[in-house]
């Protein structure tokens, strides 16, 4: 339910490589997340942001520190854990969009469910339907290379949201759309959470930010400031 | 789980459907070969037992040698008929006195051969009559002109369609009245084509055309139930004395046992097999190593695919299952392939070659398994490289 403790982030530290050539990204970073909000994490390169994602994606684990999603300790969890996890409650959407190219936009969408062991009349149908949400059904037989990066961009959010995740974590989303496509992908991303989805979106733009309710910002791996949004304030 | 795995090979397949036929010509070559020579090698092993088998399976052929002063002291049917009675285990022994001679009918000719020989001696080889009667004892004692004929000869200088019985035709000089065909019999132990022969009894052919009472050789059959070992010693044994031979002397003569013929063929074909083998195994290797090498090719070029399949929750013995699959799959199709390959040049080669085409689902099915077997030995570490990809690295990879 809206309001609910998503995620809860105690002391988290990471650490790269060791001895003198070691490389702090995160310094203790201490952060709530609850179900329903739209986080926009910036700062400038370098100040762990990408690195707070990975672990938020639980692709990568803290040093020290507890991560709790949905209560579960993370950094307590194996490989295959993190995957399971990933597989139920994640949507990744990447700067990059990573959609697999000579592959049509209906089959990449339906590529997290075939891990999931459904039919192939239930991937259709989740398919189709999270291609509606985006608006891309009269393109779902289209390949990456016959679309343009807006509507790739809307292909790699149906596939994030095909499983009905609780969360969509997406990195630098609209990094390389102009302004008018980015300005849909935010559209986008804000009526989705509007629907209930969590959102964790990491930018350097301050015009996507503003769509985000609350904006965590980063410096040095330390969480320097948190702005929660208007509606809260309001 | 496995279903949709199967799906996302046979799709990356399609997908790079050039180089994927590239890369398991190796393996549909090396199977193809594979069923190709042990197909063929079975058709030659079943055409030469059938010849063997016509040869008689436990017969041994006794026949003079020269000797050291360069004589050549023939057999009589007195030999033969000693050893017919005084050698336990023998059942029949009889001569052969051949000569070549060309046979005329009705304006043909046809150069051919003129086996003498009695019904012993036929029955003794397995010679089966087919349109016809054997020789009559009169006709053995006494000479008499009269012939079988091999299909060939049948064939080269009577009209198709008519039966050449009771026809007089000659062989050289001498007219004989036909009797009867000989069944078609392929290409004989010594070599000689009996199906190109005209058989005579053996007193003819010795008066007509050898003017001697000597005889080439002569075969025996013995019950199977002696050891051949055991008649060839006693048989050796006989022949010397009858010959005269100093105790220091050696055999003026020679014992083939087509038992050890047979023997030595099986043989033959069993190291014809074994080398087969290894070239197929050393081209199965070579094919294997190819799939390896574009596997990995693969997984570095969809390291980012990885990457993605790693972030949206696969395990890593899912994406190894995936490539395992992929690597299976190629494998598995190009064996196909191979067997499709090696049954049409089985077919054509044996068609050409003049061996029957002997179907062995076995070798197939050994081929099929050890091709597919060969995507796993060479998909696997291609495979768990993939697996353990770390998912933020292969998301950044270019």
């Amino acid at each position: 339910m809206p309001g609910e403790t998503l995620i809860e982030l105690e002391g988290i530290t990471k650490t790269f490589g060791s001895g003198p050539a070691a490389f702090q990204a995160l310094k203790g970073i201490d952060l709530t997340i609850t179900r329903g909000e739209f986080v926009a994490i910036m700062g400038p390169s370098g100040s762990g942001k990408s690195t707070m994602m990975n672990i938020l994606g639980c692709l990568d684990v803290p040093t020290a520190g507890i991560f709790r999603f949905r209560g579960v300790e993370v950094q307590k969890l194996d490989r295959d854990q993190r995957s399971l996890l990933r597989r139920r409650y994640l949507g990744f959407v990447f700067q990059g969009f990573n959609l697999l190219a000579r592959t049509t936009a209906l089959e990449n969408v339906e590529l997290p469910l075939l891990y999931r062991g459904e039919t192939k009349a239930q991937r259709r149908e989740a398919a189709m339907h999270a291609l509606d949400q985006v608006g891309l059904v009269p393109w779902a037989s289209h390949t990456p290379a016959e679309m343009s990066g807006g509507q790739q961009q809307r292909v790699a959010i149906a596939r994030a949201l095909v499983t009905a995740p609780d969360v969509l974590l997406a990195d630098e989303p609209t990094g390389n759309l102009d302004s008018e496509r980015s300005v849909e992908i935010m559209e986008l991303l804000r009526r989705l959470n509007g629907e209930g989805i969590t959102i964790l979106m990491v930018t350097h733009e301050e015009d996507m930010a503003a769509y985000a309710g609350t904006i965590v910002r980063f410096r040095d791996g330390l969480v320097e400031r948190i702005e929660r949004g208007a509606e809260e304030l309001a | 789980m496995l279903g949709s795995t199967l799906l996302l090979a046979l799709r990356e397949i399609r997908r790079h459907i050039l180089r994927s036929i590239l890369t398991t010509l190796g393996i549909i070559i090396g199977v193809a070969a594979v069923v190709t020579m042990v197909t063929l090698g079975n058709g030659v092993t079943a055409s030469v037992q059938n010849e063997i088998s016509s040869l008689g399976a436990s017969n041994f052929i006794v026949f003079p040698v020269r000797t050291d002063r360069g004589t050549i002291r023939p057999f009589d049917e007195a030999d033969v008929r000693a050893v017919e009675q005084q050698i336990a285990g023998v059942t029949i022994a009889a001569g052969n006195a051949s000569a070549n001679a060309t046979a005329f009918y009705n304006g043909q000719d046809w150069d051919t051969r003129v086996e003498g020989v009695n019904n012993a001696f036929l029955r003794a080889q397995s010679i089966d009559i087919v349109d016809g009667r054997p020789f009559s004892n009169d006709e053995e004692l006494a000479g008499k002109n009269v012939c079988l004929l091999g299909i060939k000869v049948r064939a080269a200088i009577f009209p198709p369609g008519t039966s050449p019985a009771g026809a007089r035709m000659r062989l050289g000089d001498v007219s004989c009245t036909v009797i009867g065909e000989i069944e078609e019999r392929g290409r004989g132990g010594g070599g000689a084509d009996d199906d190109n022969a005209v058989y005579m009894p053996l007193k003819t052919v010795q008066r007509r055309f050898k003017g001697s009472d000597k005889l080439d050789y002569f075969v025996l059959k013995y019950d199977e139930g002696y050891a051949p070992a055991v008649i060839q010693a006693s048989l050796v044994d006989l022949l010397r004395e009858r010959r005269l031979l100093q105790a220091d002397a050696p055999n003026d003569f020679n014992v083939i046992d087509t038992a050890q013929v047979n023997q030595a063929l099986g043989a033959a074909t069993g190291a014809l097999t074994a080398m087969v083998a290894v070239i197929a195994s050393i081209s199965l290797l070579v094919g294997g190593i190819g799939i390896m090498n574009i596997m990995l090719v693969s997984v570095t070029e969809r390291t980012r695919e990885i990457g993605i399949r790693l972030a949206i929750g696969a395990l890593a013995r899912e994406v190894q299952l995936q490539f395992l699959t992929e690597a299976v799959v190629l494998c598995a199709l190009g064996g196909l392939a191979g067997i499709a390959l090696g049954f049409g040049a089985s077919i054509g080669i044996a068609s050409l070659i003049d061996v029957p085409f002997v179907f062995d689902p076995m070798i197939n099915i050994v081929s099929f398994v050890f091709a597919s077997g060969m995507g796993i030995v060479f998909g696997y570490y291609p495979a768990r490289r993939a697996s353990q990809l770390d998912p933020i690295d292969a998301l950044r990879h270019e």
